[in-house]
């Protein structure tokens, strides 16, 4: 039989701000346990959480930017659970009335776009975490985390297939940074995913039993836990039986999902308005102020990189697969001068070559976009060929200084007199007689021959128009 | 709200009513241990809560936006800055189980 795969997706996206989403300790990562838990985090008695302005902001620019309703009204609810890395006994979260209502991201895989729905985005706080390591038997718990502000983005079962999936989560990734809400750092765990997935029979309308799988934290893992976990559920019903709805955890070394909770425990939450927050109302100038601060959005820069500079959809693709990328070429094209699909060829060819060989950030490359633009400025002005230059591009890499300073200390300087051209050619020529004569005597592919002897017998310094032109006349005579 | 706890049933008269297996359940969900005399006599108050409830529901209240807080303000929203500084020593002297920062509870097991 043949079946179709149903996959929904539930990200948390950690928002960067400074403070909690409820009281004033710092989120920052990697600090000592339970030096950034205060009182609030603690749930000690009689506190009261304050809500986090900066939070409902980020919230408000990932709905504009999903072209979302906004809820001007939005409530946040208790969400009542056991669990010692949550003090309080529930999660603040949004419920009935999130703060985000239905938007959409559009996704493309093998070239063709499909629109993803955006069920719901809600703001709440993060749990903190327990370490099963064994403490005399005991379980540690660091509330660092607790408190930390989350926008879960609730997506709709649109996608039909773990490539789909990737390309909407790729997608949702990329979005969140270009907004600067979310680092995206996922072994950090800043940007976690769910994924609900169930499988039915072609052609059927009634959705599957769905599994959740949990807290997937790689691309790759989540394209191969979804994968298996479709492959698991066709076995389960091809063999007579029945797929349980239940979380699973993906075991990345095993490859394999398996059964975490028991339905026993079923998820019963028992969600009612939090009596300590009344509802959270954000007037119209205030979502205008933010509107206004929204960047181009990626598909826009891909846009306007493809009609301004003619890019290929490749190359625009990879220059504005983050915004410190595209604002990298956009100052290359600026400041070097030279055509932008020259620009685009170095940027998103040879440095980002050695960026990923070195696997560095390209805001930490240490040519900056101001040293490439020199280094092309001297491919333009005929100092250098693109040969040479990519030498050069190799020692800036490395440290030895900007573009000039290399090429004075290593004499790279193209030679463009002729004066001094035309000896080097007399030599290669008095050196190759027979190639001469076959040349003379009809076999002209041997012009490659000679340019190439001119180019090394130079060092690849002499200017390869130059020598192509003299070439020309001296085997023409 | 408590009500999308449990399977409440609804008695021949129109009410809804608890059982001693739905109080139970609640109790056990909110981690509170109750006698069997205790269940007797929240499985009763429970049952009134509801059927107070279904007197409510009665009403009309076609057009009234439901109310999420009793008192009718908003939101207070505070700026993004950090205000806590470090107290973990002092609120781990009165903590029962600490070691290295950690708070220390009996042991979970997923």
């Amino acid at each position: 039989m043949a079946w179709e795969t149903v996959i929904g997706l539930e990200v948390h996206v950690q928002l960067l701000t400074k403070s909690k989403i409820f009281s004033g300790a710092s989120i920052r990562y990697g600090a000592e346990p339970n030096t950034q838990a205060c009182i609030i985090d603690l749930a000690m008695p009689g506190v009261l959480p304050v809500m986090n302005k900066e939070a409902a902001r980020m919230a408000v620019k990932f709905g504009l930017a999903v072209g979302a309703e906004i809820n001007h009204r939005s409530i946040f609810a208790r969400k009542n659970y056991f669990y010692p890395d949550l003090p309080k006994g529930y999660q603040i979260s949004q419920y009935e009335l999130p703060i985000v209502g239905k938007g959409s991201l559009t996704i493309a895989v093998n070239d063709k776009e499909k629109v993803i729905g955006i069920t719901r985005a809600h703001l709440e706080e993060d749990a903190g975490k327990s370490l099963h390591e064994d403490f005399h038997g005991m379980t540690g718990i660091d509330l660092n985390r607790a408190g930390t502000p989350l926008l879960e983005i609730v997506s709709e079962p649109d996608m039909r297939s773990a490539q789909e999936a990737v390309a909407y989560l790729k997608k949702l990734h990329e979005l969140v940074r270009y907004l600067e809400i979310c680092d995206g750092n996922m072994q950090e765990g800043s940007f976690r995913c769910d994924a609900n997935v169930s499988v039915r029979p072609k052609g059927q309308k009634e959705f599957g039993t769905r599994a959740e799988l949990k807290n997937i934290n790689s691309f790759r893992f989540i394209e191969k836990a979804i994968e298996y976990e479709v492959e698991r559920q066709i076995d389960v019903i091809e063999s007579g039986g029945q797929v349980v709805q239940e979380t699973r955890l993906y075991d990345s070394v095993k490859d394999v999902t398996r059964s975490m909770r028991s339905k026993e425990e079923a998820n019963d939450y028992r969600y009612f308005p939090d009596p300590d927050l009344p509802p959270m109302e954000l007037d119209q100038s205030f979502i205008e102020a933010v509107a206004r601060s929204l960047p181009e959005l990626p598909d826009a820069k891909r846009r306007r990189f493809i009609n301004d500079y003619q890019l290929s959809d490749y190359d625009a693709g990879v220059l504005t697969a983050s915004r410190e990328m595209a604002q990298y070429f956009e100052t290359v094209v600026s400041e070097s001068g030279v055509e932008a699909k020259i620009a685009a060829n170095w940027v998103a060819g040879e440095l980002l070559a050695y960026l990923n060989k070195d696997a560095v950030d390209i805001k930490d490359s240490p040519v900056t976009a101001g040293m490439l633009s020199g280094l092309l400025k001297r491919i333009k002005d005929n100092t250098i060929s693109g040969k040479i230059a990519k030498d050069v591009l190799d020692a800036m890499w490395k440290g030895e200084g900007d573009a000039d300073v290399i090429i004075d200390k290593k004499g790279l300087k193209q030679i463009t007199d002729s004066a001094s051209i035309e000896p080097i050619i007399d030599e290669v020529l008095a050196n190759s007689p027979s190639q001469v004569a076959q040349y003379k005597a009809g076999q002209e592919k041997l012009f490659g021959y000679f340019v190439g002897q001119v180019m090394k017998a130079s060092k690849g310094k002499a200017n390869p128009a130059q020598v192509n032109q003299i070439l020309k006349k001296k085997l023409g005579a | 709200m408590v009500i999308c706890a449990l399977q409440a049933s609804t008695r021949p008269d129109g009410f809804m009513s608890l059982d001693r297996d739905d109080v139970i359940k609640i109790a056990h969900l909110a981690r509170l241990e109750l006698s069997e005399q205790e269940l007797d006599v929240y499985t009763q108050s429970l049952s009134r809560i509801l059927g107070l409830i279904e007197q409510m529901n009665a009403v009309d209240t076609t057009g009234i936006v439901p109310m999420a807080h009793p008192r009718d303000v908003s939101l207070r929203l505070r700026e993004d800055s950090i205000t806590e500084t470090d107290q973990r020593e002092k609120y781990q002297a009165i903590a029962p189980a600490v070691e290295a920062g950690l708070y220390l509870v009996p042991r979970v097991i997923e």
